[in-house]
């Protein structure tokens, strides 16, 4: 028997994360990337055809001119430029995996909630705080109810790009909001720091969770480790710093009491550099989803 | 844009309410924000400054959660103001633009942005809503040791382009000696004199915040902060009254009354202490080692859970070069700390 044909898949934006991402997917056992689309000539683009990968400067016009199309695309541009493009990808009948901001399909982490949106034509990849939070916020309250969680995501000042950093309350805003609606949290908070240090540091996240005064720690600490596992199946750098903190109930916390997680997300060191835990949690993430769209699509044939 | 008329020499902010409110643990209520603004106002303060200590959005499980939320305070502050602005602080990553705008409507006239000293690029969208908002802007460079003068210089202008009228040198770490304070107060004030005010904001880990405000008001810097009863985040700040009356001795306007902020301190502020900051080893370790002065309650707290060395968590913060925000890493550090002992 030999095995299927991988499923065709394009990278739209050839910057910093889209080859990354190529990086990632050419390992891929059921991606193949037949296209990296650019709107300017390119370094990222000479890298991709350095790799073998066809490569554009002509945009979405010329994607849409390949015959056969792609049946996924990445799209690593900006929200605006996806908002702009994703009308023409579902046109087509291309499934989006959106690494930006833009926000037109449901937000997913492929650890917590990817099976609900298989089939989704858009899908949006939160932030890169949330990619490496919301799994630990999901874990706990699948345990125990969780009134309030808050995660605060410190990363390299040089992984932080002119787009976040020029509006950073996107990052803050939706990272809580996929806190509460991916997480299951019934309030979530969301915090980034950039710290500027020399060597830069790797990226850590810390994700505090309320608990009721009855929870089960242990219960709560088994899901961490379980969840901490299956994010490592597509994240390999992602750790625990520490076993999780259990604070009793106080009156300032409104009588609950507190879970503290304290991660760690290496890199893989792809194209990205290892301290950027950041970005790489994002192209893995979506690397990811990429596999379990493709593994749906091979299902359906 | 035009920076705001200062009337005296220099022009006092006070953050007792504020800074204070890290040394308070976040518990201020709104009796204490009311007699607070009444005797600041009464006293002359033509700036008051109430928000978390972490500003807007800052009640959380990572800095502490409010006492009484800030909206309430900062409203109540602003009825008791008769002549005083009230300010706020906003540290992009914690707060919003969505929270300047809440804080906006109870009554905040000034915003004060902070950044870490090489990240002032963060701070654009904020300074352009405040702007749109007609309220004053104030930029923070904190963590200002971190950085060269020129390098600090560069990040002001930054803030400046943006529509902040006043950047500050922010001493959070108190770490900066009177020499290095000098050489970034002149920084800033070339690259940005001309068209905004330059500001301090010290602490006193190395009891150098009211030498340095010293030196700032004699090189040109307009804006200088302060605290009653120097309440604030680890050893705490310049001590408003001081400031007031070293400033009366050399001659330089500041429009303060001081005996009226002896007593605001006095018997305002002292009665609600949890703790008077002081130079004990701790804050001073927060000096020496250029450690963010508001992981002072949150290392003592972890030292004693995780029975190890407060200082030894501070140096360890300094050798990290944790910045401002980073409390959650205090827990990180303690508990690595506890498993080096237990493998001694």
């Amino acid at each position: 028997m030999t095995a299927p044909a991988k499923v065709p898949a394009a990278i739209v934006g050839p910057g910093n994360i889209g080859t990354d991402l190529l990086a990632k997917l050419a390992r891929s056992a059921r991606i193949e990337v037949t296209a990296m689309v650019g709107v300017v000539e390119s370094e990222g683009l000479d890298r991709a055809r350095a790799m073998g990968v066809p490569a554009s400067a002509e945009g979405v016009d010329w994607l849409l001119r390949q015959d056969p199309l792609p049946r996924i695309v990445f799209e690593a541009t900006s929200a605006k430029a996806h908002a702009a493009n994703a009308p023409r990808y579902e046109q087509a009948g291309i499934r989006a995996i959106d690494l930006t901001p833009a926000h037109l399909g449901p937000m997913v982490c492929p650890a917590v909630n990817m099976p609900e949106h298989l089939d989704a034509p858009n899908v949006n990849m939160i932030t890169c705080g949330g990619q490496a939070t919301i799994p630990i916020v999901a874990a706990v309250s699948q345990v125990v109810p969780v009134a309030y969680a808050e995660i605060v995501a410190s990363a390299a000042s040089r992984s932080a790009g002119p787009g976040t950093r020029a509006n950073i309350d996107e990052f803050t805003q939706t990272t809580a909001r996929a806190v509460e609606e991916v997480g299951g949290a019934e309030r979530g908070k969301a915090i980034i720091i950039l710290n500027p240090v020399e060597p830069p540091m790797i990226m850590r996240d810390t994700v505090f969770c309320s608990l009721p005064p009855d929870a089960d720690h242990d219960a709560v600490a088994a899901s961490v480790h379980r969840m901490v596992e299956r994010v490592q199946q597509y994240v390999p750098g992602y750790t625990l710093r520490a076993e999780p903190q259990f604070d009793p109930p106080t009156d300032t916390w409104g009588g609950r009491g507190r879970v503290a997680v304290f991660l760690e997300v290496k890199g893989n060191g792809d194209f990205l550099p290892e301290y950027a835990g950041n970005l790489d949690i994002m192209t893995a993430a979506a690397a990811q989803v990429g596999e379990l769209v493709a593994a749906e699509m091979e299902v359906a044939a | 844009m035009s920076r705001p008329e200062i009337r005296h020499d220099v022009r006092i902010t006070d953050t007792t309410l504020r800074d204070g409110s890290h040394a308070q643990a976040h518990q201020f209520t709104v009796e204490q924000v009311r007699d607070t603004v009444r005797a600041l106002d009464r006293a002359g303060v033509e700036v008051i400054e109430v928000t978390h200590g972490d500003g807007l959005g800052g009640s959380s499980f990572n800095y502490g959660f409010s006492h009484t939320s800030e909206l309430e305070l900062i409203a109540a502050a602003r009825e008791e103001a008769t002549q005083a602005r009230i300010a706020v602080l906003l540290v992009p990553g914690i707060g919003t633009v969505d929270d300047l705008r809440r804080a906006r409507d109870a009554g905040a006239d000034v915003v004060r942005v902070a950044t870490h000293c090489t990240e002032a690029d963060v701070s654009p969208q904020h300074f352009g809503v405040a702007r749109d908002l007609g309220m004053e802007t104030v930029g923070f460079l904190m963590m200002a040791h971190r950085t060269s003068p020129e390098d600090l210089a560069k990040q002001a202008r930054i803030m400046v382009d943006a529509g902040c009228q006043c950047p500050y040198v922010t001493d959070s770490a108190g770490a900066l000696l009177m020499h290095d304070a000098r050489a970034r107060f002149e920084a800033l004030l070339a690259e940005v004199g001309d068209e905004a005010w330059v500001g301090y904001h010290g602490h006193q880990n190395l009891s150098l915040g009211v030498a340095n405000s010293v030196i700032a008001a004699e090189v040109g810097v307009k804006e200088i902060d302060g605290s009653l009863c120097a309440l604030g985040a680890g050893s705490g700040n310049s001590p408003t009254e001081v400031l007031a009356a070293v400033f009366d001795r050399m001659g330089i306007a500041t429009g303060l009354d001081v005996t009226a902020l002896l007593d605001a301190a006095e018997d305002v502020v002292r009665p609600y202490l949890h703790r008077w900051p002081k130079m004990d080893r701790n804050a001073i370790t927060q000096g020496w080692a250029g450690v963010y002065s508001s992981f002072l309650l949150h290392a003592e707290h972890a030292g004693e859970r995780y029975k190890v060395p407060v200082p030894d968590i501070l140096r360890r913060c300094g050798e990290l070069g944790l910045v401002g925000g980073q409390e959650d890493m205090i827990i990180d550090i303690a508990l690595e700390l506890a498993r080096e002992r237990e493998q001694g």
